[in-house]
């Protein structure tokens, strides 16, 4: 069972994203995360979906989702060199002035940026790997966190290849 | 020319070269039949239920090959299709159903009549739409018939807003000669080098299998796929789907293999060395239990959607592609190569096969003072000289009916393999009858099955369709009550038909001929007599032996060479190997 992430092109129609999240749990595979947006083209949606299986699992769910009339292309990131970006808003606990330099220190180390102050709140915002999110929310333990929104993952391939038609 | 929304539908159908449009009317499709009110071209068949509607239009599609095309309306009418628009979506069945939905201003108010039909079609249709806008009606049509009929076939709804057709708004019509969707390039051509490489290794095999499903069928591919075993002069079995795919009567065939396959077609599954896929798709009734399956073999599979290809099997050699173009190549490379196929071996691997076929795995009680079901299709068999079109329901009565009416052409054995949905084989029959008035058309049912569906009886006097019914009755639910005999301890919960009504004079109410036959000797005549009347629908209500089970069979998850045999088939020859 390994991590997987797929980007694909989808026609940018009412429906398209029921199509592909209807797939996924019709046929119980796994989902971590999906993101959709339209692209440079408003005709096209770009999605990325994090899911996890074994090799067969992975290579049933890109032709299943090859399959679907609305995917017009499919590039799973994972087989190749590529990057990975997630954003992350949180909201932390910081009264007493050794919460606010604490915080303000974790954040500055994670190259994060403070985006709202209240004088007991702060609002971080937040963009890297999945992991180093889950790395400053480990990071954060002693203080008391409000709320996360994570955006789900985005990804690109690295260099030459990309994926448009 | 300028046309409403409903002229344009119609028109678009005639267009397409619809013959048949297969409804039932409503509030948000009348604009829809006052165009079909007002032309000739598109024939309508009113049926009873929507349901009978889909399977009616499915049926004229498997024996045509063309798309078959529905009209119901929205709400009820719409979620009455669904069985029919599943049963096409698993057994790839091109089809064109159009559902009219509310009108676009009061989407999602929960108007009157309004569901969700896309959201609700979604999982089990090819694809589907939503047209809102009047000027995308024909060019969806079009997209329509054309994501319906090429690659792997399938159902396609059309759910079309009310205000669309509204008879006072016209626009000019054009019906698009070609259309192409950026994101769907269907035709596929085998990879030269994969089918090289199947070529050299099925002419190593020792112990060869060809398994053909109902690809070959849908792909049109009979002929080359007849060429191709006769080439090699390698055993052939199909599936369920596959039935006619190659000829039932010819000595290559070993007959059906899966759970109620033959005990040859399963045993020369289990031993074999290479095995080749043909349109099939590794089903769980024709795997058994998965990590059995095959254990010996080196597997070829060709199939028109990579997604069927290592989806529960894994295969040695995938061939994407078009059933009969592959095969064309294949037959192309035999041909003309000059590899030989390993005679010897195979000698003896067609000896191990015949010590198999000895075992006599179809024999039944043939002394029995009950009317036994698999006489019956034989004799059906010998009254249509085999060449009748069959449609079934599903149970016991299906299962015989595969098993012993011999298929030698394709195109002629219509039922509902994937979904096995009860309620199929009526409307199916009308569907194939519509097509073809002049050939005879039979559809073996049981007394449950033809219950889901038998207002058709009404819809096949209105439109002259003599259809005869063969209703293998038993009284019983039987396919369920054997598998409670089996695995339940003859626990036989709800499964007894109780209160079964006179299928003669029901028969008879809706202004048919019925016919009970009760004796074994009174069977012929009464056939005979049934199939005689060429423009009557007759309804033979058979009573057959109660307790009869289907053989062989294997339980669910076991593997092929574990099978429930009859105990009417011989004993086991010299090269027989032991049961495990
Ligand atoms: C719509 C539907 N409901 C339930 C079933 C489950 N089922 C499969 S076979 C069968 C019994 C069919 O009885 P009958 O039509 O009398 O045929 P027989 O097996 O007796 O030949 C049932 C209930 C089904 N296949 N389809
Ligand atoms: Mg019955």
């Amino acid at each position: 069972m390994k991590r997987h992430i797929i980007s694909i092109l989808i026609e940018n129609e009412s429906g398209a994203l029921s199509r592909v999240a209807g797939l996924f749990s019709a046929r119980a595979y796994n989902i971590e995360s999906l993101t959709v947006a339209p692209t440079e083209d408003p005709s096209l949606s770009r999605m990325t979906i994090v899911t996890t299986g074994t090799d067969q699992i992975i290579e049933q769910i890109t032709k299943q989702l090859n399959k679907l009339i609305d995917v017009v292309k499919l590039l799973e990131l994972t087989s190749g060199p590529h990057i990975e970006r997630e954003m992350m808003l949180i909201k932390v606990v910081a009264s007493t002035m050794a919460q606010r330099e604490e915080v303000k220190r974790l954040t500055d180390i994670f190259h994060g940026r403070i985006i709202d102050v209240t004088p007991s709140i702060y609002t971080i915002e937040l963009t890297d790997s999945g992991d180093k999110l889950d790395s400053f929310i480990e990071a954060l333990a002693e203080h008391k966190i409000l709320e996360t929104v994570r955006s789900g993952v985005s990804g690109i391939a690295l260099g030459e290849k990309s994926l448009h038609i | 020319m300028e046309l409403s929304g409903g002229e344009i539908l119609i028109r678009s159908l005639k267009d397409e070269g619809v013959e048949y449009l297969f409804g039932y009317p409503g509030g948000a499709v009348l604009h829809i039949y006052d165009a079909i009110y007002r032309q000739d071209d598109v024939k309508h068949i009113l049926v009873r239920h929507e349901q009978a509607a889909t399977h009616a239009a499915d049926g004229y599609a498997r024996a045509t090959g063309k798309p078959g095309v529905v009209l119901v309306t929205s709400g009820p009418g719409a979620t009455n299709a669904v069985t029919g628009i599943a049963t096409a979506y698993m057994d790839s069945i091109p089809m064109v159903v159009i559902t009219g939905q509310v009108s676009s201003a009061v989407i999602g108010s929960d108007a009157f009549q309004e569901v969700d039909c896309v959201g609700i079609t979604r999982p089990c249709v090819k694809h589907n739409f939503l047209v809102k806008d009047l000027s995308k009606l024909a060019e969806t049509i079009k997209k329509a018939f054309f994501v319906a009929t090429t690659g792997r076939p399938g159902p396609v709804v059309i759910d079309v807003t009310k205000d669309i057709t509204d008879p006072d708004i016209k626009i000019p019509y054009h019906y698009p000669d070609k259309v192409s969707i950026r994101s769907y390039q269907p035709t596929v051509k085998g990879h030269p080098g994969q089918i090289r490489r199947a070529v050299k290794l099925l002419l190593s095999a020792k112990k060869p299998m060809i398994y053909s499903g109902g690809g070959v069928v849908l792909g049109n591919a009979s002929e080359q796929l007849r060429t191709f075993v006769r080439h090699l002069g390698y055993p052939i079995t199909s599936t369920l789907m596959g039935l006619g795919s190659y000829p039932a009567s010819d000595d290559l065939f070993l007959g059906m293999l899966g759970m109620h396959g033959t005990y040859e077609s399963n045993m020369a599954m289990h031993d074999c060395d290479v095995l080749i896929a043909i349109g099939a798709r590794f089903d769980d009734r024709v795997t058994g239990k998965i990590a059995e399956f095959c254990p010996d073999a080196k597997i070829i599979h060709i199939d028109i959607d990579p997604s069927s290809i290592s989806k529960t099997i894994a295969v040695d050699i995938p061939i994407v592609g078009d059933v009969a173009g592959v095969l064309q190549a294949m037959n192309h490379m035999l041909e003309t190569g000059t590899k030989q196929i390993q005679k010897k071996e195979l000698a003896a691997w067609w000896k191990i096969i015949h010590g198999w076929q000895n075992k006599k795995c179809m024999s039944y009680d043939k002394n029995s003072d009950k009317i036994k079901p698999q006489a019956v299709i034989e004799l059906l068999h010998e009254i249509t000289g085999g060449d009748a079109y069959i449609t079934s329901d599903v149970g016991q009565h299906q299962m015989w009916a595969a098993q012993y009416y011999g298929f030698d052409k394709p195109n002629r054995w219509i039922n509902s393999g994937g979904l096995g949905t009860m309620g199929f084989g009526l409307p199916a029959a009308m569907g194939v009858q519509l097509a073809y008035p002049d050939e005879t058309v039979a559809c073996v049912t049981g007394e449950g099955s033809i219950q889901m569906c038998i207002q058709e009886l009404s819809t096949c006097l209105q439109y002259g369709l003599p259809i005869k019914i063969v209703a293998l009755n038993n009284r019983y639910l039987g396919m369920v009550r054997q598998w409670q005999e089996f695995f339940y301890k003859e626990r036989y919960s709800h499964s007894y038909m109780e209160s079964l009504p006179d299928f003669v004079k029901l028969a008879e109410a809706y202004g048919h001929v019925g016919i009970r036959v009760e004796k074994p000797e009174d069977l012929r005549p009464a056939m005979e007599k049934a199939f005689a009347m060429k423009d009557r629908l007759v309804f033979l209500d058979i009573v057959t032996d109660q307790l009869e089970n289907v053989f062989p069979m294997i339980a669910a998850g076991k593997a092929h060479n574990e099978m429930h045999m009859s105990p009417h088939c011989e004993m086991p020859q010299s090269s027989e190997r032991e049961l495990s």
